[in-house]
């Protein structure tokens, strides 16, 4: 019977609202099953059920509802919760939002079929994550120390170069003194041609295409497909990392136009809202992303996130970044104001932060002085920023000597270590460099965070 | 049993007909691959179902079975080390018995394992009288924990039959006869509904303080045995790491972790790091008294919300034995997310922010937990449960309802504070905003314990901060400089109390803990010297020269000098150092 129902097809649409259509009359329909969708003109479409009833299934339409009727359209329920076939041949490809390919090669013959919406991990199976991802990027590699299988997020605001920085570590990122396989999962949601063309651009200049695998929703592909989009991404991460012993990279961007589309549907089906009208569940649904990145016991391979969120009016606070930082392990946040100086990439570091910094400095990893000669730099900073304060009321002469060159420390960071070009690829020991030749503006009876033996052996003698 | 047919499936919401007979907080089967499920609402023969698993591909139609029992822990040898989900399946044997890396669904696997044989060492005899909460007989489950195998509530008679020797927990150690006549087998493993507080004598008044070797917390912001406290945990102040502090140095015995809506490689460093961690109490693991309950955020939401009932029905059935328990939940604002999501699938009415309108109610039950009893049982044992409860505010905005709704709960507040953090100062708890209603009633033990001025020098130093902050936004102004000589004390001796009393550095091995005595002490040295700098600027002695003097050096240090010395040796010496300094300065 199963068999058969599968080929039935219903007719029996009653209500279509924004992107849900509701059918009436269906028998045996499954929670989350995936639905194929035939417009009255003809046309294919996908669907997802977001409530199974007795007779009744409420439907999302990935390519949203225009041109759909509710006489003429039709209906199949496909028996199968949303999958994608899997294979090696995916890397240096590109697909749409769904998992189309859009690079006018062939069809992908899968390996295997894999749930997109895949298993929560179980917390005993993982690893800590322990090794130090180089990105090249003074600001995240000193600083806000990436590791495998963390997941960091970059905040930024509309107007701010995230894109560059995205390019930037996905073509820079590597894991020092090994030959290991590293692969790169790019996943676009609703961002503009231009920005798509970029992304590619960038990967094809550089060859860093040939280990990527590339999926791209643009802003005015369905906005409900953007719902898929990482899932899709996620589970092909996994997949790499997991059974083919690669380090996966997972750039995703833009999580505040995944969670603008969280919030049509939720609107669409009345749902109770949230703050700001985000749904109450967006806390766990972010979770289901974002917490599949990670290491586990017995596999080679790890999933490393990069997911990039523009936070509206460049509010910490609003729904997007709070729940977000709530659930990654730490954050790089763009400044507006380091973006207008000229500084790029303009990353804030006071507010910057990275949970896991310390599993991946220090000796074996980076340089035995990296988070001692970081934590002296990182407060000097601090200070001499909060100075500037200070100045804009009694003005410069005020201060004293040590102040003055407290001050002057700030400015200093924000041009040699902060600022670097768009290919600069640092290593860290460019970059820890850069920091002892920042101290030595500093006095030397200053720098109480530093053991003695490490200031005699890194600090430049003047 | 009860079998029904699910009629809708929205998300981890299942509804079923065909439920009459079935109760309130049932466990149900959902489905042919028999999901674990609770009813959440019952309406004629209709049931609402929460489900712990993920629901997708389930059918209207598939059938749903009742087990005739609310959601229960089953309590009893073998809890110890495990680390469960929130419905108390225990991941380790998940993990070997799947052979895989995720969680499937539909796995079963009992919660305390079935195989093992415990050492059973009976403590009655046959024809003693023994009542509900009476100890029968003790299994030493870890090295650091002889678990005492108590008679369930609501048994009472005289003991026919009792044995000695290896059992595993499903075999009768005993038998009593009750009154009646009735013959009552006894089994080490018990179960009690998670949801039903477990019953005790009396409860008793905080006048313990719990030591956990934390300065800002024991002397500034003291936390009672039995009491309840919130932390907030705004992004990158240092919440874990305080946690972790609490978990390794609290005196008592049990440590109940719970990982409510964690992030997955957070409980992993909790699960890799507590096997490591040496017990300063036993000298053993901490692990060996431990119990961790992990529910990552991306776990079942459903799983989520019963996981901190779990862990205090868990640490509940630890107090009877007479032991005192830890229970650190982190985070509660991520379980009372669950219960709007749950409460939003239910299309119930939402309360402020969606919440539901029973939030509150729900927060003060269960910090309501919490608290020092003497337990059932004839011995009068005593035991308690201190609660320790992580609110993550949005937006760091307290006036949120899980955060508004908990502070007016629990007695204890321990404000971390994000900018803090920045500023490296840890552990990152703001002194002007934490505040400890238990102090009066914890003022007795301290001032029998330490020194009988422990009260005043308490006051007197939280008392400079205050001025701290105030003076603070003058000399934001003016400069130090303008300021009366008599302050620029209190600012000097207030950086000293920030820099030298209340940071406290977790990794370093001799500060990570530092006992009653040796705080008491500390702060007695710095007010010391603040009365005596007073006395000195009186008399003419100028402030930036007190600021110089050295044993402002060896105040820096005393953090790290390990207490044996630092009582007997050091701090003797450091008082004798600043009389000597300050009559110099005076002298001058």
């Amino acid at each position: 019977m199963d068999a058969i129902e599968k080929y039935v097809e219903y007719t029996s649409v009653s209500s279509v609202a924004g992107p849900l259509l509701i059918v009436e009359g269906v028998k045996g329909v499954a929670y989350g099953e995936i639905v194929n969708i035939t417009c009255p003109d003809g046309e294919k479409r996908t669907g997802q059920v977001l409530e199974a009833r007795d007779d009744i299934a409420v439907v999302q339409v990935f390519e949203g509802t225009t041109g759909l009727s509710t006489n003429e359209t039709r209906v199949r329920f496909t028996g199968e919760t949303a999958k994608i076939g899997v294979s090696p041949e995916m890397l240096g490809r590109i697909f749409n939002g769904a998992g189309k390919p859009i690079d006018g090669g062939s069809e992908i013959i899968p390996e295997k079929k894999m749930d997109i919406n895949g298993y929560p991990l179980n917390p005993v199976s993982r690893k800590s994550p322990n090794d130090f991802v180089q990105t090249g990027i003074s600001t995240i590699d000193g600083t806000n120390t990436l590791v495998r299988g963390q997941k960091l997020p970059i905040f930024s605001g509309s107007g701010l170069p995230h894109n560059q920085l995205a390019a930037q570590i996905a073509r820079q990122a590597k894991v020092r003194g090994e030959g290991e396989q590293f692969a790169v999962v790019f996943a676009a949601m609703g961002i503009t041609a231009e920005e798509s063309n970029y992304f590619m651009e960038e990967f094809k200049k550089t060859g860093a295409l040939e280990k990527a695998v590339v999926f791209i929703n643009l802003a005015d592909d369905p906005a409900i497909e953007r719902i898929l989009t990482p899932r899709i991404a996620l589970t092909t991460a996994e997949y790499l990392a997991y059974e083919k012993d690669m380090h996966v990279l997972v750039i995703l961007t833009d999580i505040t136009n995944y969670c603008e589309a969280l919030r049509e549907i939720a609107a669409a089906r009345n749902e109770v809202p949230g703050r700001r009208g985000y749904p109450g569940y967006m806390y766990t649904d972010l979770a289901t992303l974002y917490e599949r990145a990670g290491r586990v016991k017995g596999r080679k391979g790890t999933v490393t996130q990069i997911p990039i969120l523009t936070m509206p009016h460049d509010d910490i606070t609003h729904p997007i970044p709070d729940l977000t930082g709530y659930i990654t392990e730490g954050q790089i946040v763009l400044s507006r104001e380091l973006n207008r100086k000229g500084v790029y990439p303009p990353v804030d570091v006071l507010p910057s932060l990275s949970r896991l910094a310390g599993n991946g400095q220090g000796p074996g990893k980076t340089r035995e002085d990296h988070s001692k000669v970081i934590s002296q730099v990182y407060a000097a900073y601090a200070e001499g920023r909060s100075l500037r304060d200070l100045v804009a009321v009694v003005g410069e002469e005020a201060l004293t000597e040590r102040d003055r060159a407290y001050l002057k420390l700030a400015e200093e960071f924000e041009k040699k270590f902060v600022q670097q070009g768009k290919d600069e690829d640092r290593s860290i020991e460019e970059t820890l460099d850069i920091v002892w030749e920042l101290l030595t503006i500093l006095p030397r009876e200053e720098l109480k965070r530093i053991p003695e033996e490490l200031i005699e052996k890194y600090l430049p003698k003047k | 049993m009860v079998l029904g047919k699910i009629v809708k499936i929205a998300g981890p919401v299942v509804v079923a007909e065909g439920m009459k007979g079935s109760q309130m907080y049932e466990v149900v089967k959902v489905g042919d691959e028999k999901l674990t499920g609770e009813i959440i609402q019952l309406k004629d023969d209709r049931a609402v179902i929460q489900v712990y698993e993920e629901t997708a591909g389930i059918k209207p139609g598939e059938p749903v079975e009742g087990t005739g029992a609310p959601l229960s822990a089953e309590l009893g040898p073998g809890m110890l080390k495990a680390i469960y989900d929130g419905i108390q399946r225990p991941l380790t044997a998940i993990e070997s018995e799947t052979g895989d890396i995720f969680i499937p669904r539909g796995v079963t696997v009992p919660s305390l394992p079935r195989d093992i044989k415990w050492e059973f060492v009976p403590t009655v005899k046959v024809g003693d009288y023994v009542e509900g909460g009476d100890v029968i007989g003790t299994v030493e489950e870890t090295k650091s924990i002889v678990h005492k195998i108590l008679v369930p509530v609501g048994i009472s008679g005289k003991i026919k039959e009792i044995k000695s020797g290896k059992f595993t927990v499903e075999e009768t150690v005993a038998i009593v006869e009750t009154e009646d006549g009735e013959e009552k087998e006894i089994i080490m493993m018990q179960k009690w509904p998670v949801r039903k507080p477990r019953p005790y004598k009396e409860k008793l008044p905080p006048v313990i303080p719990l030591i956990t070797g934390q300065r800002v917390e024991d002397t500034f912001f003291g936390l009672a045995k039995g009491g309840a406290a919130a932390i907030p945990g705004p992004f990158g102040s240092g919440k874990t790491v305080t946690q972790h502090q609490l978990a390794k140095w609290s005196d008592v015995d049990v440590v109940v972790y719970i990982g409510c809506g964690e992030r997955g490689n957070e409980m992993t460093e909790v699960i890799e790091e507590f096997p490591h961690l040496d017990d300063i109490k036993t000298g053993n693991k901490l692990m060996d008294r431990t119990i961790l309950i992990a529910n990552t955020s991306n776990m079942p939401v459903a799983a989520r919300e019963a996981s901190v009932y779990t862990g205090i029905t868990i640490a509940e059935y630890f107090r009877d034995m007479g032991c005192g328990v830890l229970l650190t939940a982190d985070s509660t604002s991520r379980w009372a997310e669950a219960m709007r999501e749950i409460s939003g699938r239910l299309e119930e009415m939402p309360g402020e922010e969606g919440y539901p309108a029973y939030l509150a109610s729900r927060l003060a039950q269960f910090y309501e937990r919490a608290g020092r009893v003497t337990c059932l049982g004839k011995e009068d044992k005593q035991g308690f449960v201190c609660i320790v409860g992580a609110v993550s505010p949005p937006g760091g905005d307290f006036s949120e309802p899980v955060t508004s709704n908990t502070l007016r709960i629990v007695k204890v507040f321990w404000a971390l504070d994000a900018n803090l953090a920045r500023r490296r100062h840890f552990p990152a708890i703001n002194w002007l905003q934490s505040y400890s209603l238990y102090l009066d009633d914890i003022s007795g033990w301290w001032e029998k314990n330490t020194g009988s001025d422990w009260r005043e020098l308490r006051d007197e130093a939280m008392n400079l901060l205050q001025k701290e902050a105030e003076l603070q936004e003058i000399v934001q102004l003016v400069g130090p400089d303008a300021l009366p000589d008599r302050e620029r004390v209190i600012l000097e001796i207030a950086r000293m109390l920030r820099e030298d009393f209340l940071q406290q550095d977790a990794f370093n091995e001799i500060d990570s803990y530092c006992s009653p005595m040796k705080q008491y002490t500390m702060l007695k040295i710095i007010m010391t010297l603040y009365n005596r700098a007073l006395n000195a600027v009186e008399k003419g002695a100028d402030p930036s020269d007190i600021s110089k003097i050295s044993v402002k050096g060896d105040i820096a240090k005393m953090k790290y000098i390990p207490e044996d010395e630092f009582l007997n040796k050091v701090a003797p010496e450091i008082l004798e150092k600043i009389d000597k300094e300050l009559d110099l300065l005076v002298n001058k």
